[in-house]
This record gives structure tokens, sequence and C-alpha cells, in this order.
């Protein structure tokens, strides 16, 4: 029933199999790895499912609601179902596939549920603002040594360091 | 043949995100408690992991510029604007440190199980949404300190890119050792056991709470 749980890769290994995936990604597409492009599209698309009118009359997200910005028709949406099958395949051939809520393990399910409700909008929004996320901007532009890739990660660590203080007692 | 290939249909995003997918799960990337610990400085492999995966892209890719297999302009470089990007950053931090995730280490969270990703997910969604809303009043901010076009740490120090390559790979072994020594001193990283092992969800302490009751009644 419970099939043994396989290790995580070595940092390094995995630091460099994850090098090597970017690498090969710009070189296939002349950019790199991300991932909140994809939530971006979703919520504009979700947007013009609602309310179709307010959406398009958005400034930021109106843009998005062409033939062209849909969902199925961007490179990054195909990355992420790529990324659920890659993830289901290393979590299943691991033994580290299980359904559950996990996150801070001190709280019960819905206090688990409210803290990555709240954690995805702060993301969600802060991605928006330094146009890409750990993945798209942390990763694939510090790759290639663009200074905004750096300043992302200096903002990325600085402020997860001490947020992750104040929150220590629910997620240690 | 020249590089890139400016591939970007559909097959190209399924196989870089296949694999992107399998290494994140492979590092332990699926874990909120993994990634989180972190920032407690109690597990070093995000540092680790994303510093090293950095430089070994780095080096393919000015190596294939430098061998002339690529143009110095042949891939997408992002502009810094100053305040967004750093407070933007820090945002995705500050979720992280919250919520357990970032966008694309919550997907592989959902692949493995974990229905917590999936919530991290719909707060995205929210968070973008928010900021759509938010556009215009912000927008001076948002575009505000304009960095030079496609700016690099190269350009920035007027220094050649394997100088600064070595640099970061120096930093990043220093990063290595530090983060090691600090690790062991805290307990060590988290094992694969430890976030996936019986002991990792309240569900799972029930189970075992029924059983024993079980036992002792029956």
């Amino acid at each position: 029933m419970n099939p043994t749980i396989r290790p995580f890769w070595h940092p390094l290994t995995a630091g460099i199999a994850l090098g090597l995936v970017l690498l090969l990604t710009f070189l296939l597409t002349g950019h790199g790895l991300g991932a909140s492009g994809f939530f971006t599209r979703l919520t504009a698309w979700l947007g013009g499912e609602i309310a179709r009118p307010a959406a398009e009359a958005n400034a930021y997200l109106g843009p998005f609601l062409t033939a062209a910005t849909h969902p199925l028709a961007s490179w990054i949406s195909w990355e992420i179902v790529g990324v659920l099958i890659g993830g289901v395949i290393a979590a299943v051939s691991g033994g580290r596939f299980r359904l559950r809520v996990d996150g801070a393990p001190n709280l019960g399910g819905s206090g688990r549920i409210a803290l990555a409700v709240g954690g995805g909008i702060l993301t969600g929004f802060g991605a928006r603002l330094a146009r890409g996320c750990t993945s798209g901007m942390g990763l694939s532009g510090s790759a290639p040594l663009a200074v905004a890739g750096f300043v992302f990660l200096i903002g990325f660590f600085v402020v997860g360091i001490a947020v992750g203080y104040l929150v220590r007692r629910v997620w240690a | 043949m020249s590089l890139p290939l400016y591939d970007t249909g559909i097959a190209s995003g399924l196989l870089s995100g296949i694999l992107f997918g399998y290494v994140l799960e492979n590092a332990g990337f699926a874990s909120p408690r993994k990634l989180t610990a972190q920032f407690r400085f109690t597990d070093w492999s995000v540092f680790k992991v994303m510093f090293t995966a950095v430089i070994v892209a780095g080096i393919g890719l000015y190596a294939a510029i430098g061998l002339g297999l690529m143009p110095a302009n042949g891939i997408y470089i992002p502009t810094t604007f100053f305040w967004a990007t750093l407070t933007g950053g820090g945002l995705v931090g500050a979720g992280m440190a919250v919520g357990g995730y970032c966008p694309g280490t919550s997907t592989v969270g959902l692949a493995s199980g974990r229905l917590d990703g999936l919530f991290f997910m719909a707060g995205m969604v929210l968070g973008t949404g928010l900021f759509a809303a938010v556009f215009e009043p912000i927008e001076r901010f948002y575009l505000a300190a304009q960095g030079p076009q496609g700016q690099t740490l190269p350009m920035l120090f007027g220094l050649p890119a394997w100088v600064v390559l070595l640099l970061l790979a120096i930093l990043a072994a220093a990063g290595f050792a530090v983060g090691s020594r600090i690790e062991r001193a805290l307990g060590g990283p988290l094992t694969a056991e430890q976030v996936n092992g019986r002991d990792a969800s309240r569900k799972d302490e029930l189970v075992e709470e029924i059983e024993i009751v079980r036992v002792q009644t029956g």
C-alpha cells in the first residue's frame, strides 16, 4: 500500500539538472522557463468569461483577451501542462505522491488553506509587479545575467526571510 | 543551424515543462515545508539549486554566444524597473513565506497530490485580478526607475561575462559551504521521508489516532 519513499536529489545534482533544462529551453525558444505568465492568461480568460466588458476595458488584462493570447495559444500554458505531467511522473515514481492538504504544519486544514490563498494573492500581485516570478524573472532573468533577475532575487530572499520570521510559529 | 530555434509550439512547451516539473519535484520543491525552511535557514536547498542552475545555464548561454552558435541579442533579457522589480520580488518572497509556494512550485505541489497548491493557485488568480484592478493608479510606480534595455551584470560592472560567472561561482561555493554548516547545526535539510512520512499532515495523525483507538477498544 505504502510505496517506498525515495530520497530527493542532492541539491547540486538538482541544480545542474535544472540549469541544463533552463539552457535547453533558451536554445529551443529564445526565452527561459516561466510560470506566472500562465496565471496571468488564466486570470484574463476567467475575467473575459465572467465580465467580458470590464475585462476588455481593463488596461492590464485587456490586451490578453485576443485570440493570439488565448491560454491554449500560448507556449507557457503548455509548459505548465508539462510541469504538471513531469511533477506527477517524479512524485509517483519516487513514492512521494499522496493526496493531502499540506502547508503550515502547526495549523489545521482551514488555516492551511487560508494561508495558501493569502500567500497566493501576495504572489499573484507581486509577480505582475515584477513582470515575472521566481522562475520567469529570478531563474530565467539571472541565468543570462540580467540585472533585473538579481534585483528580483534580492527582494525575494530579503522579504521572504523577514516574513518567514514573522510566521515561524505556524511553519516550524 | 542557428540558435535559438525560436520554437514556441505545443511540443516545445510540453517538453520544457515536463523536464522542469520532473526536476522541481525531485529537488523536493513540491513540499511547502521544504521551500519555506529556506527562509528560516534550516534547509538551503532553494538557494543551492537556484544558484547552481543560474550558473550552469549562464555558462551554457555565454559559451554558445562566445562560440558564435548564437547572437548575443538572440535571447530574451528582461529590463529592470528597479522599484517594481524589487518590491514585486519581495511580494513573491512574502507569498512563499506565508503560502508555501511560488507559481511553478505550487504546480508541482499539486502534481504531488498537495491540494493546498491548488488553493495557492486560486489565490494567484485573485492577486493577478487585484493587480489589474489597481494597475492604472500604480502605473507610475510600475514604470519608475527603468534601467537600460536588457541590461546585464557584465554591462553594469564593465566586466567580461566569464569573470562575472566566475565570481558568481565563488559566491555560490561560499554559500554552499556556509549553508551546509548552518543546516547541520539546525538539524539538517528536510528529507523526502520527513515531508512525506506519516507525520507530515494532520489527516494522517488523525488516521493514526483512530487506529490507536481501534486497537485499544477492539
